[in-house]
């Protein structure tokens, strides 16, 4: 029977990690990452995890040595957030294009200046078209689930794609919450062991990381883009298989509430169990409101995300990054980019909030659902709103 | 155990070249030659990653290989970090029967730009952290797959791309060597050599050294490019040994933190390998005296560490 304790956020990532017998461990501490890393660290000190724990000298050094360790077919994790995965940038970039299975846990924050060490989504949303594999957890459970998902998807040999777990900083990464830890034997069934197909290894000598002139770089490009896009049947299965073995679900698009609702919110990560309270109270003020939550950032499920919003007037997006000059919210432009050929699709709102770990309460999202409905019916003057700003 | 090149090198230099011939250095590249005679020094039990520059750009474009060993190359600034993660990687797998147990050198190679400038904080990290590993510096003493721009670790009086001479500045490069041998002795690291192909036994020598000790080893490659330096193509072996005979580039190890010079003869002046190179012909007698005093006063710094 899974044991079921109360845990802190960024501790249930290091149990899974420690779970899956991970082999290497490079990690930079940063906050609000620092309790993984910091667990992580512990646990191999104390024999608890049998890993080789890499203290780098930076987020680049970090995800760096994960490069290496992955190339070599080590089981591979690391942690980071904020400015950290900003010095990662361009290393993520060739995580994924050299097929290496890296699982990385972001505790979200946000970007300098001014200096905030608290939450918001600026950082991953820098590096959405780097060709991880990225998904949000909306609470602790699912942030210790995800994270051997993670694993067992990316290591798969249909998929080789590193994998990125999002939790909220400080409101997931330093909440402690009840959740069922998961048993060893199940992890044993579920997570087979790493079996990279072309190590570095002198036995079998492999060139990794050539580079690609003008008449190959485009092919290179385009098997990388469809190895990414078959990636889904597996994400699916591993979701499929999940349940089998710990019985919870999970899908790219989960929704509350939103089968008949007129006008749905849309959220990423923790908020969403917010979100999710002020459905309740408008519900019963006798407003048809649903909220959808996007699970599986990328790969984006545009089919589900279609279906699940299709019969909705209005499509509130409440984004926590700002794209200065843009058209929206990152996640407003794209999910109106998905829908602008529909015959059937909401008017898409975009809102931004909740930046720098600034705090969005129930009574926020009501706001949000009169002013997208405001918004919707009349107009506005420009092409998103910033809310809860202090005058 | 370490083979004496230098007493028995015909006999003991092997034909095997683990580095392939047919890539794409130019004519005379010295940096090619001390790859090619590094890597028979190390044979085929390595792991190698290699940062970008000359080397990779000349042995790797896709679908081509020139390394019939296991090679991996990321990026510029992190080779140091990649190696560590490769260290790392095996050292798991083994000890838990992953992979069998076999002995494995993982060796970093970079250039004198991936080393002195953009990746020294990932060099310093990984030499502090212990890794078992060797890290090769080619130094040409400039960034020359991106034409010739100067790096730290260009010499003073160097005429480059980015340091020219000038009608104002006309020295060329206005700051003197970076002394990355220096830097990494200060990390307390078994062993720390400086090398040049133009000592093709003594190289080999200290690549294997480097390899058999166990912790982290930083060898110094002096790699002379005519193309960079603007001398014949034919010149490279002999311009390198005279880089070592005028006192412009040592030969010495530092093992333990014991200074030993390997070649100590009568130091010849500079000019003669200074009036051979395209890229010092601007230098007024003046500039090629201040650059004498200075090779002098370091080879005394260096001597007396050597007999200390």
């Amino acid at each position: 029977m899974a044991k079921k304790v109360g845990m802190e956020g960024s501790l249930a990532v290091s149990e899974a990690v420690k779970l899956a017998n991970t082999d290497v461990v490079a990690a930079y501490p940063i906050t609000p990452q620092t309790h993984i890393v910091e667990s992580l660290a512990e646990m191999v000190a104390n024999g608890d995890l049998d890993a080789e724990y890499i203290p780098v000298e930076s987020e680049h050094s970090a995800m760096s040595a994960c490069l290496g360790s992955s190339a070599v077919g080590a089981r591979t994790f690391t942690a980071t957030a904020g400015q950290g995965l900003e010095l990662m940038h361009e290393v993520l970039y060739v995580a994924s294009s050299m097929r290496l299975p890296i699982v990385m846990a972001v505790a979200n924050r946000a970007l300098s200046s001014p200096l905030s060490v608290w939450g918001d989504h600026s950082d991953v949303m820098a590096v959405r078209d780097c060709g991880w594999i990225q998904v949000f957890a909306e609470n602790a459970q699912e942030a210790h689930d995800l994270v051997l998902w993670a694993f067992r998807v990316g290591e798969d040999t249909n998929v080789l794609f590193p994998v990125m777990v999002n939790i909220d900083g400080f409101n997931l990464s330093h909440v402690t919450e009840p959740l069922l830890l998961m048993e060893q034997a199940d992890v044993d069934k579920y997570l087979p062991v790493n079996k990279y197909p072309l190590p570095l290894h002198p036995d079998k000598p492999v060139t990794m990381g050539a580079f690609g002139p003008p008449f190959i770089y485009t092919e290179a490009k385009k098997a990388q883009e469809v190895a990414f896009q078959n990636t889904k049947e597996t994400i699916l299965k591993g979701w499929d298989e999940f349940e089998k073995v710990f019985g919870r679900r999970y899908s790219p698009i989960e929704t509350y509430q939103a089968d008949d609702a007129e006008t749905l919110l849309l959220t990423m990560g923790s908020l969403s169990e917010t979100a999710s309270l002020a459905v309740d109270n408008m519900r019963e003020q006798g407003k048809k409101v649903g909220l959808v939550k996007i699970r599986l950032w990328r790969p984006f499920p545009f089919e589900e995300f279609r279906k699940t919003v299709k019969n909705a007037n209005v499509l509130v997006v409440l984004d926590r990054c700002l794209s200065f000059g843009g058209p929206g919210g990152p996640v407003a432009s794209e999910v109106r980019s998905a829908l602008y050929d529909q015959a059937n699709r909401p008017k898409v709102v975009s809102l931004i909030g909740g930046l720098g770990g600034r705090d969005v309460t129930p009574q926020n999202f009501e706001y949000m659902v009169d002013r997208g409905l405001e918004i919707a019916e009349k107009g506005s003057d420009s092409e998103y709103e910033m809310i809860g700003v202090r005058k | 155990m370490t083979q004496e090149f230098v007493k028995f090198g015909k006999r003991e230099i092997t034909t095997d070249e683990p580095f392939a011939s047919g890539h794409r250095g130019c004519i005379g590249c010295g940096e090619a030659l001390a790859v090619r005679l590094a890597m028979k020094a190390l044979g085929r039990d390595v792991a190698i990653a290699n940062a970008t520059g000359c080397i990779e750009i000349i042995s790797s474009p896709l679908p081509d290989t020139s390394w019939e060993v296991p090679w991996i190359h990321t990026l510029f600034e992190n080779t140091a970090a990649v190696a560590s993660g490769i260290e790392s990687g095996y050292k798991m797998l083994m000890k838990k029967g992953r992979i069998p147990q076999k002995h494995i050198d993982v060796i970093a190679i970079a250039g004198d730009g991936a080393t002195a400038d953009i990746g020294i904080q990932a060099l310093s990290g990984a030499l502090e952290r212990g890794h078992d590993f060797v890290y090769l510096c080619f130094d040409n003493e400039a960034y020359m797959n991106t034409g010739i721009q100067r790096s730290s670790s260009t010499p003073y009086g160097a005429s480059t791309t980015t340091a020219p001479a000038g009608k104002v500045i006309t020295v060329g490069q206005q700051t003197q060597k970076k002394n990355m041998p220096a830097i990494a002795v200060a990390h307390n690291i078994p062993y720390v050599a400086t090398a040049s192909p133009s000592y093709p036994f003594d190289l080999m020598e200290k690549v294997k050294k480097a390899a058999d000790v166990k912790g982290p080893a930083y060898v110094h490659i002096l790699s002379v490019c005519d193309t960079g330096w603007r001398i014949p193509t034919n010149m490279s072996v002999t311009i390198g040994r005279m880089a070592v005979q005028t006192g412009m580039f040592p030969l010495y190890e530092v093992e333990n933190g014991k200074y030993k010079l390997n070649v100590d003869k009568e130091l010849k002046p500079v000019e003669e390998y200074l009036k051979k190179q395209g890229r010092y012909r601007h230098l007024s007698d003046d500039e090629i005296q201040k650059i004498q005093e200075h090779v002098t006063q370091e080879y005394a710094k260096l001597k007396q560490l050597a007999t200390s």
